[in-house]
Order: structure tokens, then C-alpha cells, then sequence
């Protein structure tokens, strides 16, 4: 360090920043030049991130592409899908789904941002999105979980197609919940991974549960 | 350029920072630099316009005019970002989150166990990790219940009732004795009071957990008096420890049993009663009578449980 005792910064260049996981920086040029691009081609590119996150959820490696280039377009759509799905379960048939999509909503992104809070304030390294979008990006499972009762429902409800959905629903639960630790519980001590890990359980038992009781009109 | 700087030095002593002479200083010559810097590309900038080399007083004016301007704002971007590091900063609650899980699960299982010495002050550790945990385990529990009772209500309003009365319940009572320990002379801070009923809702848990499964009256009462006596107990004695004087014992210990056991009764029996109560008197007499409908899970596992409980009472 004996070399950097005389470094000095002339008094008009301003020294600050910011200290976030390290983002490929675009130069200003780049900026500009996505302005004039054809939107077909904004959408695909975006398309493809989001595509490339749901094949690291589906697969979870310890890889750090999700927490890197963080977006809420996946979550978002996965939200309002599985939202919509469980429309139309109550048993009031007059009742027109709207306080259905509204409770799935802010239970995700309410739950979301409480464990988000949550594995800051035990001493996390992540930063606030990046942690809803892992989050909401391990939804997925539970999405598809969602498919899969409906088009078993759509074959019968008696005990068999519960056992069924059961099974299928459990399973996604935990492949949600092991998808997301995989991603989240790197940020934490070591020894306090389990106080991370339960309330991430405890938010995607609570989908699961939306899920596994919903019986269609 | 000196009647500018007039105007912005009122500026700065205007500023609430409570900022010693060397800030003010710095903030000065901050202030001198970025003037001469703009000055000049003003002066720049007025030149092709004016065609002069020094500024007229109408170039004097816009050019003011645009630092004062610009001033204002920098000044107003300061406050905001002090403003929100100061009240939106989390970690004013992060030692209250720094625990091992190793402590929670003594804690959890403490929370059950009462202490026989209340001569000296029992020691409560202020934590709010576990009971909020626990908070929101009984949220996910209430649900589980309404869900498995033949009862269906709009879920929209059961979801937000649910955690609102979870939630009011932990904040409020707390708040409620822990006002009611300050006028009875106890040694508690609000804090503790939190962390002291939050770990109180674990025996709460527990029997909501068993009797939304099992539907026996006659077994929820027996864990009403055994597992939430147990943890009422367990905080009565704490305060105990802490509080001097029976008349004030009596109170504080008094009304925190009291609302502690009344609340799992109110959230065994109650809840989806009242829950129906008050969309009753939101809707008017539009709505048509509640449907109860069997939920789809099936009937077969809540009489295999039942009879199984049957059984194992009778073999008893």
C-alpha cells in the first residue's frame, strides 16, 4: 500500500457511485442505440432474458445470472397468471373473482417484500429487487403446479384427483422452496439460513394451500 | 456574480442541517465552485446571444434566475435524501433481529415452561424475530382454518381480517399492557412486551393447529386450559417477577390472562362467526344468505382423524 500514499483527486471530480453486484455497465452510446431499435426487438430481447431466468428456476444451480441482471417482468406475469387461474373458485356464484385476484396479488408481492425485509434485517447481502425477483421467479413451479390441477379437475373431483393434485402440489412446493434457498440463503451467515428459509416455506405453503383448495365454478 | 451569491448565502443559512462551521464552509465553497463553473458556462452559452463580453443586466437576471433555481433544487434533493435515510432506514430494527436458531427454538420452548422465581426480575429477551414469525404462523393457520371449517366466506375480505386481527392483536395488546405496566410501576419496555406475548402466541399456535384438524369441542378445551394456560402462565409470571405491589399484580397479570385465554376462545369459536357479522353489515340487505358448502377436501380424511382421535380417547 506504500504506493497509494500519494494519490490525490483534483477538488472538481466528484468520487461517488454506487456498490451493487457488479452490472455490465452500458456506455451512454448504447443507451441511445436501443432508443432506435424496432420494438420486435426490445420485446424478444427481454422475452429471452425472462425466458433464460425461468430455465435457472426450473434447474436451480448455484448461478448468479438471476441476481445479476434482476427484473420484475417474470414475476409479474407469473403473478398475474396464477391470479387468474384461481379465479372463479368460490362458492358465491354471483361473486365476480375480483377479491380473488386482488388477495393472490398482495399476498405474493406483501410476502415478498416482508421476507425481503426479513433476510435484510438478518444480515443479508442481497438487495431489495433482487431478492423479490428470485422470489417471484420461483413461482414458476407453482404455476405450473396450477395448470396441472385445473386440467386434473377438469377430469373429475373425487379422492383420486385429490390424491393427485396433492402429490403435485407438494412436489412444487418444495422444488419452489429448494429453487429459491439456492439463490437466497448464499447471501446469509451461514448458521442463520434456517431463519431465512422458513418464512420463504411458510409464504410458498400459503400459495400452495390457495391452490391446492381451489375447486372451479 | 455577487448578487448572486447574496441570495444563495441566505439560502444556506436557512438550511436546517444543524451542520458545524467546517460544513458550512465546505458547503460554501461547493457552492462558490459550482457558481464560477456555471457562471461560466453561462457566460459561454450568453456570449453568441449578447455579443458582448461582459453581460448586460437582462443576462444578469437569467443567468440568477437559473442558479437560484438550481440551488433550490439542489437543496431540496438534500433534505429528501436526509429525510429518507434518517426514517426509512431498516436498520434501526436490525439488532432486534440478530439471533441464532438456536436461540429461537429455547425460546419457543421456554415460552411454555413458567418460571417458579418471581421474587427477582426474569430476564426477557427483546426480540422480534420469533414473534413475528409466530404472527404470521397463525395467520397461515387461521386460513388453514377457514378453509378445512365447512364455511366459506369471500376470501378477500378472510385474508385481510385474518392477518388484521393477528396483527392487531400482537400490537395492540402488547401496546395496551405495556401502557398499563407504566402506570403500574413494572420494569418493561415495549420491546419486551412484543417479543414477551409474541412467544405467547406459540401455545396459540399449537391449538389451533390440533383442533382445526380434530373437531372436538371437549378436545379444544382441554388444550385451552392446558397449552394456553401454560404459555398465560408463563407471562404472568414474568410480570409477576417484575411488577411490585398486589393491587398492581393484580391488574397487569390480571387483564393479560384474561384478554391472553379469551383470544384463543374468540379464535376458535368466534372468528368465522364474526367474520360473517361484518360483511352482514357492509353488504345490507343485498346479500344473499351465506352458502356453507363443503370444501373439496374430501370428507373421507376428517372422519378417518375423527374416528382415529375417537379410538385413541376410548383406549385411554
Amino acid at each position: 500500500f506504500a504506493g497509494l500514499a500519494d494519490v490525490s483527486i483534483s477538488e472538481d471530480i466528484l468520487v461517488e457511485g454506487e456498490i451493487t453486484v457488479p452490472v455490465g455497465s452500458r456506455s451512454l452510446d448504447e443507451d441511445y442505440s436501443t432508443l432506435d431499435e424496432p420494438v420486435r426487438d426490445t420485446i424478444l430481447r427481454d422475452l429471452k432474458a425472462v425466458g433464460k431466468k425461468f430455465v435457472h428456476v426450473m434447474y436451480p444451480k448455484k448461478s448468479s445470472a438471476l441476481l445479476r441482471d434482476w427484473d420484475l417482468w417474470g414475476p409479474l406475469v407469473l403473478c398475474v397468471s396464477l391470479a387468474l387461474m384461481l379465479q372463479g373458485g368460490s362458492a358465491d356464484s354471483k361473486d365476480d373473482g375480483g377479491p380473488q385476484f386482488a388477495e393472490v396479488f398482495v399476498i405474493i408481492w406483501f410476502g415478498a417484500v416482508v421476507i425481503t425485509l426479513n433476510s435484510k434485517l438478518l444480515g443479508g447481502t442481497i438487495s431489495f429487487f433482487q431478492s423479490l425477483c428470485v422470489l417471484g421467479y420461483c413461482v414458476l413451479p407453482l404455476t405450473v403446479a396450477m395448470l396441472v390441477c385445473r386440467l386434473v379437475l377438469l377430469a373429475g373431483s373425487g379422492t383420486v384427483s385429490f390424491i393427485i393434485r396433492l402429490i403435485v402440489v407438494a412436489a412444487m412446493f418444495g422444488w419452489s422452496t429448494l429453487a429459491s434457498t439456492a439463490f437466497l440463503a448464499d447471501s446469509q451467515p451461514p448458521n442463520r439460513k434456517a431463519l431465512v428459509v422458513y418464512p420463504i416455506s411458510l409464504f410458498y405453503f400459503v400459495i400452495s394451500w390457495m391452490i391446492l383448495t381451489f375447486t372451479p365454478q | 456574480q455577487g448578487g448572486g451569491s447574496a441570495v444563495i448565502d441566505m439560502e444556506n443559512m436557512d438550511d436546517t442541517s444543524g451542520s458545524s462551521f467546517e460544513d458550512m464552509g465546505e458547503m460554501h465553497q461547493r457552492m462558490k465552485e459550482e457558481e464560477e463553473e456555471e457562471a461560466e458556462g453561462e457566460a459561454g452559452a450568453a456570449e453568441e446571444e449578447e455579443d458582448g463580453e461582459f453581460l448586460g443586466v437582462k443576462g444578469l437576471r437569467g443567468q440568477l434566475g437559473r442558479q437560484v433555481a438550481d440551488q433550490m433544487w439542489q437543496a431540496g434533493k438534500r433534505q429528501a435524501s436526509r429525510a429518507f435515510s434518517l426514517y426509512a432506514n431498516i436498520d434501526i430494527l436490525r439488532p432486534y433481529f440478530d439471533v441464532e436458531p438456536v436461540q429461537v427454538r429455547a425460546r419457543l420452548l421456554e415460552s411454555m415452561i413458567p418460571v417458579k422465581m418471581i421474587n427477582f426480575p426474569q430476564k426477557i429477551a427483546g426480540e422480534l424475530y420469533g414473534p413475528l414469525m409466530l404472527v404470521f404462523t397463525l395467520v397461515a393457520i387461521l386460513l388453514h382454518g377457514m378453509k378445512t371449517s365447512d364455511t366459506i366466506i369471500r376470501e378477500g375480505t378472510l385474508m385481510g381480517t385474518a392477518i388484521g386481527t393477528c396483527f392487531g392483536y400482537w400490537l395492540g395488546v402488547s401496546s395496551f399492557i405495556y401502557f398499563l405496566a407504566y402506570l403500574c410501576n413494572a420494569q418493561i419496555t415495549l420491546v419486551q412486551m412484543l417479543s414477551l406475548l409474541g412467544y405467547g402466541l406459540f401455545g396459540h399456535c399449537i391449538t389451533l393447529f390440533v383442533t382445526y384438524n380434530i373437531h372436538f369441542h371437549s378436545l379444544f378445551y382441554i388444550f385451552w386450559l392446558g397449552v394456553g394456560g401454560l404459555s398465560t402462565l408463563r407471562m404472568v409470571a414474568v410480570l409477576l417477577s417484575r411488577t411490585v405491589g398486589h393491587t398492581q399484580r393484580l391488574i397487569l397479570c390480571g387483564t393479560l390472562a384474561a384478554l391472553h385465554m379469551l383470544f384463543l376462545l374468540y379464535l376458535h369459536f368466534a372468528y368465522h362467526k364474526v367474520v360473517e357479522g361484518i360483511l352482514d353489515t357492509l353488504e345490507g340487505p343485498n346479500m344473499p344468505p351465506f352458502q356453507r358448502v363443503a370444501r373439496d377436501i374430501p370428507v373421507v380424511s376428517n372422519i378417518v382423524l375423527n374416528t382415529t382421535a375417537k379410538a385413541v380417547a376410548l383406549t385411554l
